[in-house]
């Protein structure tokens, strides 16, 4: 039983070391989950934890942390993803409260005022710049181009509600494939293992 | 409050395919549909949670808790967001470990991955108007404009970091606009 809360805390420790030297989205964290997992715990080998990842991006929800709950599920079950998600959450979850506090204190000085009026056009080169970095995974062929081209379409004039897009896309992926197996048109879906440097959870 | 940012994170949490810039417009419909903020404080918020570390949305979905209900809603937004990942990860472990291999799945995530990419354009689109990147020709547009254009640049062809831009962004701001 000992044994079992002392593991289950290395697995906490471990998670938690790794969290708050990743800057710059989830996606900086994968790396550093891999040496810690493999090499120096040697919790899982190689394959096992690029499976992991591929796994963990299909899943909705940050890739790291998903990554984190995965590792902590395969080497000590339910308690261990636990343990593993919440130690990956905590360094980041404080952080981001100091600043929200530090945020709520200044957010009306001029100074910040003037900072964030230039940052706001930033932040919008910083989101073409995530499309930009995942259209080559996402926009495949003509068919998806399609496909993103229409959901833009209908996001900005017809106002449909982003949740109800995303449920939209799944369901005419499916469709559109089926379609395109009765034609006889063969289509490559698992773009996985072509793309290593993406993930649908990559959150740049 | 505490169960309407959980019901918010929840449901934003299972839908974050694609995770990061994908689902800011799913935050950004429920935060004005409550009228919890301004898109342009929003895009405040977005560009601290892009300087933090760790994943953008749980990092958003942290600060938006803490705005409006404190400490417990920052604990709260947090964990409904993490919550819907933690249970698929759990069920998929358990019964689908060879989920990626399915046809249905993988034609499922073909459809999704360019739905992904709309999203952002949408949230990109959204915020430019929102932030005066479009709204009239004055020299202050222009100037909005002109980081724009340089923030993209070095993002795509100096390889720079997003927190290295941001943190720029806002030092040319102090020196232009105050």
């Amino acid at each position: 039983m000992k044994k079992k809360w002392a593991f289950l805390f290395d697995i906490f420790l471990t998670f938690f070391k790794i969290a708050p030297i990743t800057f710059g989205g989830g996606y900086a964290m994968i790396p550093v989950i891999e040496r810690e997992a493999v090499e120096k715990k040697e919790w899982l080998k190689q394959e096992e934890v690029t499976d992991l990842f591929a796994l963990a991006g299909s899943i909705p929800g940050a890739i790291a942390i998903n990554s984190a709950t995965f590792i902590g599920y395969r080497i000590a079950g339910v308690a261990g993803a636990i343990a593993a998600t919440i130690g990956v959450m905590i360094p980041t979850f404080a952080i981001v409260v100091c600043l929200s506090i530090f945020y709520l204190y200044f957010q009306d000085h001029p100074k910040v005022e003037a900072a964030f009026e230039g940052i706001r056009p930033a932040v919008v080169a910083l989101i073409v710049f995530a499309a930009y970095k995942m259209r080559k995974g996402a926009v495949v062929d003509k068919t998806t181009f399609v496909v993103a081209a229409l959901s833009v379409i209908l996001l900005l004039f017809l106002h449909v509600h982003p949740v109800m897009m995303i449920a939209l896309g799944a369901v005419a992926g499916i469709l559109l494939i089926s379609l395109k197996d009765k034609l006889g048109i063969e289509t490559k879906v698992d773009d996985h293992k072509q793309n290593t440097d993406y993930f649908m959870g990559a959150d740049i | 409050m505490l169960w309407l940012l959980f019901k918010t994170f929840f449901i934003t949490g299972l839908v974050s395919f694609g995770g990061g810039y994908a689902i800011i417009p799913v935050i950004e419909a429920e935060v004005v549909k409550y009228g919890w903020m301004s898109t342009q404080k929003f895009t405040d918020i977005i560009a601290i949670a892009g300087m933090s570390p760790g994943p953008i949305a749980t990092n958003t979905a942290v600060f938006i808790g803490y705005q409006m209900a404190g400490i417990a809603g920052a604990v709260v937004s947090a964990l409904a967001m993490v919550l819907p990942s933690l249970l698929l990860v759990l069920l998929v472990a358990l019964f689908f470990y060879k989920l990626n291999h399915n046809r249905i799945v993988q034609s499922a995530f073909y459809g999704l991955r360019p739905i992904v990419i709309g999203l952002i354009v949408f949230a990109a689109v959204k915020f430019a108007l929102s932030n005066g990147l479009m709204n009239s020709i004055s020299l202050h547009t222009f100037s909005l404009l002109a980081i724009f254009a340089v923030s993209l640049f070095s993002l795509i062809k100096r390889n720079a970091h997003p927190a290295y831009v941001i943190v720029m962004a806002g030092l040319i701001g102090m020196a232009f606009y105050s």
